[in-house]
């Protein structure tokens, strides 16, 4: 056992030793350890330098809140993590931790320069001196900056680890398993409700279960053992659930909370199993109960962040729960009775320790006890100074003036290896503001406690403000049985030993003889913000509190500011001269604690982080070599390269084929709505801009659909397969958008139309035969078809029959050759899709990826919604106004096809565009300019689609171009890196004007 | 994360709805009889009130069903859900 491990305690088993790592040297510690404690059993204070001075500093706390002592642990395995909390780490056997922000170690840190040159890096450095020249941005600044920001390392390999998601509903949610906790979790779940309780640590019981001693009493036991007993009765409540090493990330409206639950970080690296590391809880509480406790406030005096300088309870913490003395010639600094449990505590087990109190005095048992027992108190005294670089070694104390804002009298020097300060507590209200509540000032001791707001929420103990035992016990059963609405509860008549009193004198900044330009009183101690910062910051204009947190950077470091921001308030406000209580507070986000990003995402990596949707045929694609491309969430076949072919190889050899002989397109993708009712009709008069109440039973039509801002939203082919029975197809990416807009319409603006929609998408698969010889292979499949021009003409549809399946011809095309489409229930589409390949074998039959279907309708002119139009064009910019009828008297976006900026002459339109040198493709997204010389250079368009045809032996592009239609002939420049491409505007239509294909 | 008691499914978790904007802004019934700026009144503008404002919501991964919500933008409090056509609660 080390000198320091001076005590006994049931929590830490002292007969499991745990060899552990840090900074390169191993030591010892106990199961039940937290690094944090381990290190402190080896005398070890010292844990990392701050950010910005890279001044030493040591373990401050026992939780959440430490802001010095962060690592990374487990470096150089893909397992590493950045900026934990050693006082959160639980030990385990051959940990491996490092500390952080030095260079090149520790205990030598070449960045500690920053301490000396401190006068000239003040607040808003970076902001005032990182502006000129400009010239030292890119090459000296920019890198100076990067190479000294931020702390730790990310691992730089996917996160080999698993992370899990869970939903849980609940009558009684309870956040923090400390004393109040624990008796609102009894009263909950002994009145059958199905009650949560989540505690961070990995035991209940919060600080008093480590309170043993004869000033704390609860029905004449130790508060410890009182609550012991309570744990254990807990533990036999079947509605109960109780989940440890769980932390609240984040409380949402509706009583929707998330919580981290650590499962496996506390095991060694061979006990992990591959299992899962965290998990997420995603908890929806009828009822919320905040007992989150409080946190100790340091005091911010000169010099206060040397290592060996510690929150009071926290000191007790070490002693009573981990056995570990923190020192052995302690001086405890305080302004209320808290500390002197820890001096009693100490003092109990032989340790030196004495008292600085800035009050003038105190009449308090606890007090009368400490003294009983010989601490030595200086009362009405402040510490100046204090001194030791690696670790405190001795301070300055003076006495304070009456008013407490001067120091007076002479300097008087005590040796101590430990310096225990605590300034009062804060009420942990960060539960209760994220949920939206609000906070009252409470002035005697200078904190905000949360005003109740809502019916299924409360706070309770310390959160609350309740800090003496009694009022704890007492107001906690008060307040849970008015909550659940319980009459009486077995802590009605519990009987308290109270010993502190809630009296402090409260002083922000404490006084010194050093001007204040000289002192380094910090406030926020992991983002090295001073009191001097605060007062510069407000003498440079800044009033509201969150300005001056971003120009001062306090309480923006990982530690979020819980030690700081009070203090930083408080600062201010004395300085402005305004009451605290109208200052009001920074906002409370969450998360609590910094959740991991696994965490968060759970199982949505890799192959699960989105849908994948594939067609009927993707296996028959998949070993015909197809590339495939994302449509959405779909998977569709790009091209099919043979051999060792390129894409551009590939679809130059598909385009051709189809045009000379026959393709076929996988085309199952494209969005496809039923639509049945006795308005069908016009529905669809209304939705879209032609007209379709004349359209025959068995015809097809295209259908151009617009936003009510005029703009194109989508577009497709609807066939009409009854009297009121429609098949609308639509963009493959647009489906499912279109459906939620036509059903908006159909619910809320005509919901006297008898129209019902149903999305068939997923119903039938889609073969779609094009070129010369798709009659040909179309006759073969169905040889009891007539397709002939009469018989079965372009834009019709008919039923038939594939070995006694059910199937739809379409006779429509999307690349301007004679072409069918083929639907068939989707189980069938593999069957159908090998069918057509067998049959088409004679024709050569080549499929065609969308690589190729694009190329084939660029020829023609077609355009394709989202890839020639971007919510900007109306259909008269595309050139489209034979699609927009006259005679109706009113679709959706009609009446915006005529307002002043729709009509304007010189909107963007679409044209083709090639260019002189036929060999020259144009690059999709390529600028358009009409003169290069006259600057700035006006840039009058942009290319849409862009391909070289192997049909027409060119490049062909299209482009959106202002004033495009005028332009029929003339020339303009697409300016690329390293040369100008002169192009001519032409009609957009490529191949085939007359329309001749599509009767092959 | 609000629950929504969707006026057709009763209450669900807010990831199954999607809003809407403004509520009771009607199509006008015969736009072509419109001015420029009586259209884009329409088209464009909408209130953003911090306070109560009523809003259209769809329980999109649900009923699929548009309704109407009375909430309070500035703290969240749903005040009534009523279906499309319905008359808006009095406040």
């Amino acid at each position: 056992m080390t000198k320091f491990r001076v005590n006994k305690t049931k929590h830490v088993d002292q007969t499991k030793t745990v060899s552990f790592n840090f900074d390169g040297k191993s030591y010892h510690g106990f199961d039940g350890d937290t690094l944090a404690s381990a290190l402190l059993s080896n005398g070890v204070h010292l844990v990392g330098r701050s950010f910005k001075y890279h001044r030493p500093r040591g373990i401050m706390s026992c939780g959440s809140e430490e802001p010095n002592a962060i690592c990374q642990i487990n470096e150089d395995t893909d397992l590493t993590e950045p900026n934990v909390r050693a006082t959160e780490i639980e030990l385990y056997e051959g940990l491996k931790a490092s500390s952080q922000n030095c260079w090149p170690s520790v205990n030598f840190d070449i960045g500690g320069i920053n301490n000396f040159i401190s006068q000239f890096i003040p607040a808003g450095f970076y902001y005032k001196t990182f502006m000129w020249p400009k010239s030292f941005w890119k090459k000296i600044y920019e890198p100076l900056i990067r190479w000294s920001a931020g702390l730790g390392k990310s691992p730089t390999k996917p996160d080999p680890e698993l992370y899990d998601h869970k939903h849980v509903h609940c009558d009684v949610l309870i956040i923090g398993g400390g004393i109040s906790g624990i008796i609102a979790s009894k009263i909950a779940a002994k009145n059958n409700l199905r009650t949560i309780l989540i505690e961070d640590k990995n035991i209940l019981g919060g600080s008093t279960i480590f309170q043993k001693n004869e000033n704390y009493k609860i029905n004449n036991k130790y508060s410890s053992e009182w609550l012991d007993d309570e744990i254990a009765e807990l533990q036999k409540l079947d509605n109960l659930t109780i989940k440890t090493r769980t932390s609240l990330a984040a409380y949402h409206s509706y009583n929707f909370l998330l919580a981290k639950e650590n499962i496996s970080d506390h095991l060694p690296l061979d006990k992990k199993n591959g299992g899962i590391r965290q998990r997420l809880w995603k908890i929806r509480a009828d009822k919320v109960l905040v007992a989150t406790g409080a946190i100790e406030r340091p005091l911010v005096f000169n010099n206060n962040d040397r290592p060996g300088i510690m929150l009071a309870n926290s000191v007790k913490k070490y002693l009573d729960f981990y056995g570990v003395s923190c020192g052995f010639n302690n001086v405890i600094f305080t302004n209320n009775d808290s500390a002197y449990e820890t001096a009693v505590s100490l003092k109990e087990k032989g340790i030196s320790v004495e008292i600085i109190d800035i009050r003038k005095k105190s009449n308090s048992k606890i007090v009368k006890n400490a003294e009983k027992l010989g601490v030595k108190i200086y009362w009405n005294s402040t510490i100046v100074n204090t001194f030791g670089h690696r670790k405190i070694n001795s301070i300055e104390l003076m006495n304070l003036s009456e008013d407490g804002s001067n120091v007076v009298g002479d300097k008087n020097r005590i040796n101590c290896d430990c310096l225990a300060v605590s300034g009062g507590w804060t009420p942990m209200v960060h539960m209760h503001t994220q949920s939206g509540g609000k906070l009252d000032f409470r002035e005697n001791d200078q904190t905000f406690i949360p005003t109740e707001i809502d019916e299924n929420h409360i706070n309770v103990g310390s959160c609350n403000g309740d800090f003496e035992l009694e009022e704890i016990i007492n107001n906690t059963n008060k307040k849970v049985k008015n909550f659940l609405k319980v009459s009486e509860t077995e802590f009605d008549n519990t009987s308290v030993l109270n010993s502190k009193e809630l009296d402090k004198r409260n002083i922000w900044l404490l006084p010194n003889y050093i001007s204040e330009g000289k002192c380094k009183s910090f406030i926020d101690f992991q983002n090295d913000s001073t009191a001097k910062d605060i007062k510069l910051a407000l003498r440079e204009g800044f009033k509201s509190i969150e300005h001056v947190k971003r120009y001062t950077t306090t309480g923006m470091a990982t530690d979020q500011g819980k030690l700081s921001n009070m203090h930083a308030l408080g600062i201010i406000a004395d300085t402005a001269g305004v009451k605290m209580g109208t200052l009001g507070t920074t906002t409370f986000r969450p998360p609590f604690t910094p959740l991991t990003f696994g965490s968060i995402v759970g199982r949505s990596v890799g192959k699960f982080f989105d849908i994948v949707r594939k067609t009927s045929i993707h296996e028959w694609h998949s070993q015909n070599n197809a590339k495939f491309e994302n449509v959405g969430q779909w998977k569709r076949p790009w091209y099919y390269p043979i051999n060792d072919e390129g894409l551009h190889d590939a679809v130059q050899r598909e385009s051709k084929a189809a045009r000379d002989s026959a393709g076929i397109l996988d085309a199952s993708t494209l969005g496809k709505i039923d639509i049945q009712g006795t308005d069908a009709s016009e529905f669809l008069n209304r939705v879209y801009t032609n007209a379709w109440s004349k359209l025959g039973i068995g015809k097809c039509r295209y259908g151009l659909m617009l936003n009510e801002d005029g703009m194109v939203y989508d577009d497709g082919v609807t066939t009409r397969l009854g009297e009121n029975h429609y098949l609308m197809t639509t963009t493959t990416g647009g489906a499912a958008n279109v459906l939620s807009k036509l059903e908006d319409y159909l619910q809320t603006e005509w919901p006297e139309l008898d129209v019902y929609l149903t999305s068939v998408t997923d119903h039938y698969s889609t073969a779609s035969i094009c070129g010369p010889n798709s009659k040909k292979i179309l006759t073969k499949i169905f040889p009891d078809k007539d397709f002939s021009d009469d018989a079965f003409p372009h834009m019709s549809y008919q039923n038939a029959k594939i070995d006694e399946i059910n199937c739809r011809i379409m006779r429509i095309s999307f690349t301007g050759e004679l072409s069918y489409e083929i639907n068939i229930e989707s189980k069938y589409g593999k069957s159908l899709w090998e069918k057509c390949i067998e049959v088409g074998k004679e024709f050569k039959i080549t499929q065609y990826g969308t690589e190729t279907m694009h190329l084939l309708r660029a020829e023609k002119g077609f355009i394709i919604v989202g890839q020639d139009t971007d919510g900007t064009m109306t259909p008269i910019d595309l050139q489209m106004d034979w699609i927009v009828s006259k005679k109706k008297y009113d679709f959706i976006g009609k009446r915006s096809l005529y307002r002043s900026d729709t009509i304007r002459e010189d909107r963007k339109q679409l044209v083709g565009l090639l260019t002189d040198d036929p060999n020259e493709v144009l690059e999709e997204g390529a600028q358009i300019v009409s003169d290069v010389n006259k600057k700035p250079i006006e840039m009058v368009g942009h290319v849409t689609s862009s391909y070289f045809s192997p049909n027409l032996n060119k490049s062909i592009a299209l482009a959106v171009v202002k004033s495009g239609k005028k332009m029929n002939g003339q020339k303009l420049i697409v300016p690329m890196e390293n040369k100008n491409i002169n192009v001519t505007v032409s009609d957009s239509v490529f191949l085939d004007k007359e329309n001749k294909r599509i009767y092959a | 994360m609000f629950l929504i008691n969707c006026p057709y499914c009763g209450e669900r978790d807010q990831s199954e709805f999607s809003c809407g904007g403004e509520a009771h802004i009607v199509r006008p019934k015969q736009p072509t009889e419109l001015s420029d700026d009586q259209w884009a009144e329409y088209l464009f503008m909408r209130k953003n009130i911090k306070g109560v404002q009523f809003e259209r919501w769809n329980h999109a991964h649900g009923c699929r069903k548009w309704f109407n919500m009375v909430r309070d933008t500035s703290n969240d409090k749903i005040h009534a859900v009523y279906k499309m056509g319905e008359k808006p609660p009095v406040e």
